[in-house]
């Protein structure tokens, strides 16, 4: 009986220290108790998710949860990333697993409406393509009748992908990959004539993986919008507000033409919004539940969006990207700041 | 002055405490194991709901109804993008039914073959057949996978350069394609002049095997047999006219279309797991073939037997015995090793569960039906070799 | 006149019954069957292994070269082995550290390696299994000692395949025997859950389980809870060998003959005693060489882990070829970790065969 009454006891502390650590309170708490923040990215897309030989992460996804870092914590560094692939992503962000998913993901309304997420904005402008072999002399994906396609499962671009086959009256046929790594070495194999991802996605691959860069290419057809974003989970507004406003922030800065460089001098700036992003008028941050050096923080050890931007994905990357769409909205592109005001 | 008891008269039962009482006490332990495992399951159900409506994550299996949208590479069904999530796991199943049941007669097939060559008087094959078994049943599966799907989109060709072994047949990095018979409705005639040449085959050999027992002679087996199988379908086939359209594999722009497709995926996964597998049927069977009496192949050997039909008639129906639960549970893991498809991209129940999971986001009920369908096919797999097994047990003779 | 032979005096044998000519016939040409066979598996052989040689040796890269050497080369690129095996072996577990899961991997290994020695089965060899996890703990966590900290997160490759399968072992026996006996049980409830819970288990994949730890664990448990990814992943393979072992204990325990307990119970001992100094001591003995099987079955299955994102030797395998520049040796890559996982396993079973035969020395007729 003795022993019985131990075990029961220990059982019972066991539940109680379990419950004790559960916290109703905020993600913001959690983060501020714990001190890092855990980022979902990418397991190696370069120029968005990818980490080096040392495990070094780099990438326009990985910035972001560095400025998160930065802005919140006050220390950039102080970010954890899992990798995750297509069809953990939902499913580790859902069950609390990380604090925010910022891996090249598309804000959707079923997301939003049925998966319990919460697109915080669109960091990124994007749309579905195809890259095919150079060799195939393909020059568009109405071509693309009957070729087999390969696919990231759980993605919208299988999605679009039916869809879009469906609508041009072409069959097709997909193998389905569960893991970015499978779906690349797949096409480069040659296992499939064509592989569909995000456009970004592709140059990516392209730039990176393929062996030659040259024997590929991405066709015109652009058959999706891929508005891609960092996401949070439901049910805590506070967080939420923080994850858009430090993505709004970066905006606003490259607009604002603040950078790393010159966040030192731009303090003195008599722009009121800019003094609210980086010198703290009106204690903007503070009342967001960040510190008062936040805006200065994210730009002095992250740099603005446009900085972000080039250092990752730019045209002197090997990915070679144009702004284009995510040029700022004063130079052409869509990127529009929602005003730090 | 102190009594003796009678011995001879019964005493009652000496009287316990309650807590010393061994029924009583036993209840108390199984109260309190039921109520501990029954409060972890409320504390985690109960959790989980919270989480789940926390954080508005929609949940019952309504999703099963609302249309997939994904297509899937291969399927035994027909099935379109625009079926609903409930059709696209049922196609899923389907296909690890598939991979399983012809994993099952692959491995089977090898397995017995490799256990019995592992026996061999022959030193090379006897050596080969350790080689293969030593090798193949201790490397992961899961590797074994990546391995043969490695080799087929290595050093396959093209479509363009494809293969092509056998007139009809072309194998490429899209797999094998091979030409099939176009529909026509003889083939439902031809199937049932098959099915009735089968079964009269069955009735044939019981008489052959009473004459032999009343008689001492044996009528002709092999002879008729064929006549039936393979005859008499083919009497219907001339009978409808011999109607022999193929549908040949065309090699389109990108690939080869018709026809009948093997996929690599397929390919991959069926070889990977029918090999694996194989290498412990194989040992197995060479356990079940020890297993029987050195006594009975000297007997049978001393009755004038060869030895192959030692081991047809003596050996072998004696080994089953001992074969067939080990065997179960080798067929049992392999149709649980079928889920490491997903590293193939094989759509089978594992991979469209995921997809469906993702798309939804209700990786509870997901993975719930899941494992609901891999419990019910190991049951069943279980259930009916038991059945069989009695159905072969020798009658005891004690 | 004819000579008599001696009959006492030894006499040659016949010249095709010794030798290399007797060896032959006797092995491969003993009959028309077997030297058909014969023929054909040479025929087979033929076939199959120059190519084989070809590709692994004489073709083969074997130095440390750019890729372009091997591109030029028909065979194995080796190469791709010498540039990468570090990555292999050890994940992304921090490079300037490696020789602490290399020392951490010498202890394991030490520990299993003294382990089969029968000489060793005693008190104190628990105590060196406690001692090296602690020295391992040390060393792979760090933190303490000027040992930098590194978390679970960066361990990976042959070490963790290595933690995963021994943890997973040790701490999933003491389920199974609980399992077993449950299973034996005269109550019947106690009995049921035990029956669920084994058939449950052994009835559905390990990869289901191991993404309900690795991605919805946080579901189960309140909001907060923090247990790091491969905790989880461990404890989910605790809980399915814990059923597989619970069968393997069930034979052992079927095997011991009923007059033991009992004997055993007419000397008035109650049931933890009767389990714990008579049936079990005798059970676990005969499946000793089941146990070792388990052993070998959970150390291939860790390889799924890498289903779910942690770096075990497969996953770390595979990030290496996926390297741009040497992803076309994928296949060396599998062929490289297959021999690891070959020459582990191809040990222990060999280990589990001997002890089969030490252990049943007089118990089986024969």
């Amino acid at each position: 009986m003795n022993k019985l009454a131990s075990i029961l006891a220990g059982a019972a502390v066991a539940t109680m220290a379990v419950v004790s650590t559960a916290n109703a309170g905020a993600v913001l708490n959690a983060i501020k108790q714990k001190d890092f923040i855990q980022c979902g990215v990418n397991t190696g897309l370069a120029g968005f998710g990818i980490p080096d030989s040392q495990g070094n992460w780099t990438g326009l996804d990985v910035d972001f949860c560095r400025a998160l870092a930065a802005a919140v914590l006050g220390d950039s560094k102080k970010v954890k990333f899992t990798p995750l692939s297509a069809p953990q992503r939902f499913t580790a962000l859902q069950s609390g697993e990380i604090d925010v998913l910022s891996r090249n993901t598309t804000i959707t309304l079923t997301r939003d409406a049925s998966l319990g997420l919460h697109g915080a904005g669109v960091w990124y402008y994007d749309g579905q393509g195809f890259m095919v072999p150079k060799k195939l002399n393909v020059k568009s994906a109405k071509e693309l009748k009957d070729a087999e396609i390969c696919v990231q499962s759980g993605t919208t671009t299988e999605l679009n992908l039916s869809d879009y086959f469906r609508a041009n009256n072409m069959t097709f046929k997909p193998v389905v990959f569960a893991t970015l790594d499978e779906f690349k070495t797949a096409y480069f194999n040659e296992r499939c004539q064509a592989m569909t991802t995000d456009a970004s996605s592709l140059a990516a691959l392209r730039a990176a993986d393929a062996r030659n860069p040259e024997d590929h290419v991405i066709l015109p057809e652009i058959i999706s919008k891929e508005p891609l974003g960092p996401m949070v989970r439901r049910g805590d507004d506070e967080w939420f507000a923080i994850v858009k406003w430090v993505l709004n922030t970066a905006l606003e800065a490259e607009e604002y033409g603040i950078t790393q460089a010159n966040v030192d001098s731009m303090k003195a700036s008599t722009n009121p919004n800019v003094a609210r992003i980086i010198a703290n008028r009106d204690e903007m941050g503070v009342k967001l539940g960040l510190s008062p050096e936040w805006g200065y923080n994210m730009i002095k050890q992250v740099g603005n969006y446009g900085e972000i931007f080039e250092r990752n994905v730019g045209t002197s990357t090997k990915l070679k990207l144009d702004r284009g769409l995510n040029a700022q909205w004063s130079k052409g592109g869509i990127m529009y700041g929602t005003p730090a005001r | 002055m102190t009594t003796f008891e009678d011995p001879a008269v019964p005493s009652e039962p000496p009287r316990v405490a309650p807590w010393n009482n061994p029924s009583v006490r036993a209840w108390v332990y199984q109260v309190v194991v039921m109520g501990l495992v029954l409060a972890l399951a409320v504390y985690l159900i109960n959790n989980t709901l919270t989480n789940l409506s926390e954080r508005s994550i929609r949940t019952g299996f309504g999703f099963l109804d609302r249309e997939a949208g994904f297509r899937m590479g291969e399927s035994i069904i027909p099935i379109e993008p625009s079926n609903s999530y409930g059709r696209a796991i049922l196609a899923g199943f389907l296909n690890t039914l598939k991979v399983a049941i012809l994993g099952i007669i692959l491995c089977t097939v090898v397995g017995v073959v490799i256990g019995i060559a592992r026996l061999s008087r022959n030193w090379l094959v006897q050596k080969l057949a350790t080689v293969y078994v030593e090798t193949l049943r201790n490397i992961p599966i899961l590797l074994q996978l990546f391995f043969w799907y490695a080799i087929i989109t290595g050093t396959f060709p093209n479509s363009q350069e494809a293969w092509k072994p056998l007139p009809g047949v072309f194998i490429s990095k899209s797999g094998i394609l091979h030409a099939v018979p176009v529909a026509d409705p003889a083939h439902l005639w031809i199937g049932i002049a098959l099915l009735v040449g089968i079964i009269a085959t069955v009735f044939y050999g019981r008489w052959v095997r009473r004459q032999q027992q009343e008689t001492g002679r044996r009528p002709p087996l092999l002879g008729p047999a064929l006549g039936l199988i393979v005859g008499l379908p083919f009497l219907v086939f001339l009978g409808f006219g011999a109607p022999l359209a193929w549908d040949l594999p065309v090699m389109g722009r990108f690939r080869f279309t018709g026809g009948q497709e093997i996929t690599p995926e397929f390919l991959a996964l069926w070889i990977g797991l029918g090999l694996y597998t194989a290498a412990f049927v194989a040992e197995v069977v060479r356990g079940g073939i020890l297993a029987v009496d050195w006594g009975q192949t000297e007997a049978a050997g001393a009755l004038g037997l060869r030895r192959g039909l030692v081991l047809r008639l003596v050996v072998l129906p004696q080994a089953l015995r001992v074969i067939i639960p080990p065997t179960t549970n080798q067929y049992l893991n392999l149709t649980k090793n079928s889920s490491l498809a997903v590293a193939v991209g094989y759509p089978e129940l594992t991979s469209v569960t995921d997809t469906t999971l993702n798309q939804t986001g209700q990786a509870v009920e997901c993975i719930a039906i899941m494992m609901a369908i891999y419990l019910a096919i190991s049951l069943s797999i279980s259930g009916g070799m038991n059945l069989y097994n009695r159905a072969v047990q020798i009658p005891d003779r004690r | 006149m004819t000579t008599l032979v001696d009959p006492s005096a030894p006499t040659a044998a016949p010249r095709d019954n010794i030798g290399v000519v007797e060896w032959l016939r006797t092995r491969l040409f003993s009959s028309p069957g077997n030297t058909i066979l014969t023929l054909a598996t040479l025929v087979l052989l033929w076939f199959v292994l120059p190519p084989m040689a070809n590709w692994f040796v004489l073709d083969a890269v074997w130095w440390a070269a750019p890729p372009e050497v091997c591109r030029a080369a028909e065979g194995a690129c080796w190469a791709m082995i010498h540039e990468k095996h570090r990555l292999i072996i050890f994940g992304r577990y921090p490079y300037a550290e490696h020789w602490r899961p290399f020392v951490a991997m010498l202890v394991l290994i030490g520990l299993i390696g003294g382990s089969t020695n029968r000489r060793f089965w005693r008190r104190e060899l628990a105590v060196a299994w406690a001692a090296g996890m602690v020295v391992m703990g040390v060393l792979m966590w760090g933190g303490v000692f000027g040992l930098t900290f590194v978390e679970t997160a960066l361990w990976g490759g042959l070490p963790l395949t290595l933690i995963l399968t021994t943890v997973g072992i040790v701490v999933a026996f003491p389920l199974g025997i609980i399992l077993a006996l449950g299973r034996q049980s005269q109550m019947p409830i106690i009995r049921t859950l035990s029956v669920v819970y084994i058939e449950l288990i052994r009835g559905v994949p390990l990869v289901s389980l191991l993404f309900m730890a690795s991605f919805m664990f946080p579901l189960f448990m309140p909001s907060g809870v923090q247990i790091s990814s491969l905790l989880r992943a461990q404890v989910a393979i605790i809980l399915f060998a814990g059923a597989y072992l619970a069968e393997v204990v069930r034979g052992g325990l079927q095997a011991v003959p009923r007059g033991q307990v009992e004997a055993a119970r007419s000397l008035g001992l109650g049931y933890w005693p009767t389990m714990w100094k008579i049936v079990l001591p005798q059970a676990i003995r005969m499946v000793i060489p089941g146990i070792v099987n388990s052993f070998i079955s959970t150390f291939k299955d860790t390889s799924l882990v890498a289903i779910v994102s942690l770096t075990d030797l497969m996953l770390a395998a595979r990030q290496a070829v996926g390297d741009p520049a040497w992803r076309a040796y994928g296949l060396e890559g599998y062929v490289f970790i297959g021999l690891i996982y070959l020459i582990f396993c191809y040990l222990m079973s060999r280990y589990s065969q001997r002890l089969e035969v030490q252990l049943y020395t007089g118990r089986q007729r024969l």
